[in-house]
């Protein structure tokens, strides 16, 4: 007979694997249970991106903490795992875009995060692809990109070498107090469980908010030498800031495999996972206003997913507001990949009362409570 | 940025073989208009591929003859990738195509099941179809020696016409049971026409060796085929040759019917008698209806063409027709069943995947199609899996994933130009 667990993980997307590799080297006897196959949830349909961002203080924090955890690891990883530390490219394509480089510029040398200005000729020599003239553009060389199912699937193995168990096929029907009730009746007991059910976490944890976000993907042929880095407009910022409007942006990656993953989109209230045209047409023809050349690759296929988000942009990380013995580690939205290390470490330090190397406040979900309380 | 071609038609046709010829044409005799798009320079489908260069007088000269004097929009080199509201998306060499139709016949043919043994990737081994439609686009072949391998009917098709072509047909190896054999041949000469063909062939494959219980275990070569070794009644031996055509069953092209909305039934689009699929207005004929060879996809094509246009009468004049050539279909269904030998040809490290180079042993962790394409890159591919997808349904039972757009890799340029409607459907 096996022990009880003393951890539960709900779900086996890369928040939950990487809870149970950090939570299985700490000596804990881990569970994760998958209503499906790891991976096939958000993770599956994530582009895979490690990339410090700057939204607020709190989201450069968990960011540039999870990309430090990343290059930790990044000589371990297999090379199924893709990781290429291609860097990334903020293209600005006119002035008040340039501003936004300059500051971005500044705010990442204050926190010690390499990066460099490039010009308008320089942008071209970096990236020859994409059209001219822009006006200038960040390089943040530290930004490195994955395949997110290995990389999961590279987590779990490194869980289970550490002796967790993982079951997948068995959805969970409800939890708290203790236990992990499944849908085919079986309870589980564990003294603590952890609710990284991503965007189905809600229905396992009241009281706490994660609304889908779709977004469509376009992957190509294999071009070796199209692309160097991860390209990314400064518009994007203008529209992913958008709360409520469907948005696009020209988001491309460049992948070990020769290929290019084409991005990005955003839709709020979009429940069905069908592709849609139009919001796939706006977002090629963006990527080809950047780069010309994309419109004669050849694409080989479309996939849409659904990004767990929360109203503030932040994951949820900590107590569920609801149930103290449920640790909620969701909604990490369109950052799941490089934030899942950090939010392990952060979900590790509460379980074992150490003090967590970033501040944890700004994730902890009873935060939504205090946001609803003001509403 | 590439040019943007609107076609409009009262009838559209995808699929230019048989079914679709036949579609099109019946319904071209209402008078309206009618589009046969397809993705080949010519038409012809598989079976009549260069069909333009065989005698006058033959079945094909006369349909193709037939559709040359026919008010018959031909849309050649067109590759449908998307259908939507009531519009397909198609992309040619030089531009997208957006078609808009009153009415939709799906004649979208098979392709063949590639099952992996050791060394099926080697070149020179291919599917039996695949082998007859590069002679037919020039490969010679003459002198060579060939292995006709697999099941059912097809491989005498193929290996009468490998000898024609100059080849020595080493062998047929017919994977099903020599009872299933005899009774298959007994049933079929019962079917008006198939005992005519059945003598041709005989005649046609004099003095080759036609063995049954027989199929490859493993295809030998440095860097091409030198010989394959078989499985023949228990005992294995090795024979030489140069080519190995491998022919295990047909798969019906049924993603853009699914992608139309269509219902499927068994794996095949379920049509009413009038060839009517699930969705009003649409209509599919041909193999993706039943693997049921040539003659029934003439009549269920002509029926579909019929039923698009109104003419019912004429469509139901035709059921009796179709109902003799159905029986082809239960007997085929009946006679050749894969045997279970054939799922454990594949060692560990026999590539399943040949665009991602994804072995056997790799895939046999996975318990969905889904997580074995996610985690191992099985389908993911140019090929989209259209190879290695029907592999993996009959080797682990996996069902396979929706279907999206692209059907087909395309130019993102066209992906951009897919029709797009101002209400969204989600």
């Amino acid at each position: 007979m096996n022990k009880p667990s003393e951890v539960v993980i709900v779900g086996a997307g890369i928040v939950g694997a990487a809870c149970a590799f950090e939570l299985a080297a700490e000596g804990l006897r881990v569970l994760v249970i998958d209503e499906g196959f790891p991976s096939t949830g958000a993770t599956g349909a994530a582009m895979g991106h490690i990339v410090v961002m700057d939204d607020s203080e709190a989201q450069f924090a968990i960011t540039r903490y999870s990309q430090i955890l990343w290059d930790d690891l990044c000589d371990q990883l297999p090379a199924a795992v893709e990781f290429d530390p291609c860097g990334t490219l903020w293209v600005a394509a006119d002035e008040e875009e340039m501003a936004e480089v300059r500051r971005k510029f500044d705010y990442y040398r204050e926190r010690g995060v390499n990066a460099e200005i490039l010009d308008s000729q320089q942008v071209r020599d970096a990236e020859p692809r994409l059209r001219a003239p822009l006006t200038g553009a960040l390089r943040v060389p530290g930004d490195s990109v994955v395949y997110p199912p290995c990389a999961t699937g590279f987590l779990l193995q490194k869980a289970r070498e550490l002796g967790a168990r993982i079951i997948h096929g068995r959805p969970v029907a409800a939890i708290g107090a203790g236990t992990v009730r499944l849908a085919d009746g079986t309870v589980l007991a564990a003294a603590f469980i952890i609710n990284a059910a991503g965007q189905s976490a809600p229905q396992l944890s009241r009281g706490i908010s994660i609304k889908p976000r779709k977004g469509h993907l376009v992957i190509t042929d294999r071009y070796p030498n199209f692309l160097r880095h991860q390209v990314v407009e400064l518009g994007y910022l203008k529209s992913a800031h958008s709360l409520t409007a469907d948005s696009v942006a020209f988001n491309v990656q460049p992948r070990k495999t020769g290929q290019i993953l084409i991005g990005s989109s955003r839709q709020y209230g979009a429940q069905n996972s069908t592709v849609d045209e139009s919001i796939l047409a706006r977002m090629l023809q963006r990527a080809f206003e950047y780069m010309p050349d994309l419109n004669s690759l050849s694409a080989i296929r479309v996939w849409t997913g659904f990004r767990p988000a929360t109203p503030d942009k932040l994951p949820l990380i900590g107590p569920s507001p609801e149930d103290p013995s449920v640790l909620v580690a969701a909604g990490h939205e369109g950052l799941g990949i490089t934030t899942s290390l950090a939010t392990a470490k952060l979900i590790c330090a509460q379980i074992l009362g150490q003090r967590p190397a970033i501040p944890v406040q700004p994730y902890l979900p009873s935060r939504q409570m205090t946001a609803e309380a003001h509403v | 940025m590439d040019s943007v071609k609107h076609l409009r038609f009262d009838v559209a046709v995808v699929g230019a073989g048989p079914a679709g010829i036949a579609a099109a044409l019946a319904a071209a005799d209402s008078g309206k208009t009618v589009g046969l798009i397809d993705d080949n320079p010519a038409a012809g489908g598989q079976i009549w591929r260069g069909a333009q260069n065989v005698q006058r007088h033959s079945v094909s000269a006369v349909w193709l003859e037939r559709l040359n004097k026919s008010a018959i929009q031909l849309v050649r080199g067109a590759r449908v990738f998307h259908a939507a509201d009531g519009e397909l998306a198609a992309e040619s060499d030089d531009s997208a195509i957006q078609i808009s139709y009153g009415k939709l016949i799906l004649a979208t043919g098979a392709r063949e099941l590639y099952l992996p043994f050791p060394g099926w990737t080697l070149p020179n081994v291919m599917g039996a179809g695949g082998l007859q439609a590069l002679v037919k686009s020039g490969l010679d072949i003459a002198g060579k020696r060939i292995v006709v391998a697999g099941t059912g009917p097809l491989l005498l098709a193929v290996a009468a016409y490998a000898r024609k072509c100059g080849a020595k047909v080493v062998g047929i190896c017919e994977q099903t049971t020599r009872p299933r054999m005899a009774r298959f041949g007994m049933k079929m000469m019962l079917v008006p026409g198939k005992a005519a063909e059945a003598l041709h062939f005989a005649y046609e494959l004099r003095g080759i060796p036609h063995w049954t219980d027989c199929w490859p275990v493993a295809a030998f070569g440095n860097r091409r085929l030198e010989s394959v070794r078989i499985s023949r009644q228990g005992q294995t031996s090795e024979i030489e040759c140069d080519y190995l055509a491998c022919g295990f069953h047909l798969i019906p092209n049924v993603e853009l019917p699914r992608m139309c909305g269509c219902q499927l039934k068994n794996g095949f689009v379920d049509v009413n008698e009038y060839q009517q699929t699930s969705v009003a207005g649409t209509y599919c004929a041909g193999e993706p209806t039943g693997i049921g060879g040539l003659e029934l996809a003439l009549v269920e094509g002509e029926i579909a063409g019929y039923a698009a246009t109104n003419w019912e009468d004429r469509a139901k004049h035709l059921f009796p027709k179709r109902a003799r050539y159905q029986t082809v279909v239960r007997i085929l269904k009946a006679a050749f069943p894969l045997r279970p030998e054939l799922k454990n040809l594949a060692r560990p490290d026999t590539l399943v995947c040949r665009c991602e180079d994804v072995s056997h042993e790799r895939l046999c962790e996975y318990t969905s199609w889904r997580a074995a394409k996610l985690h191992t890159r099985c389908g993911m591919g140019p090929c989209q899996g259209r190879v290695c997808a029907p592999a993996a349904e009959f080797l682990f039972g996996w069902q396979i994933d929706s279907v999206r757009p692209p059907l087909y890799p395309v130019r993102c340029s066209s992906l951009a130009a897919i029709p797009s409607h101002s209400v969204p459907r989600n």
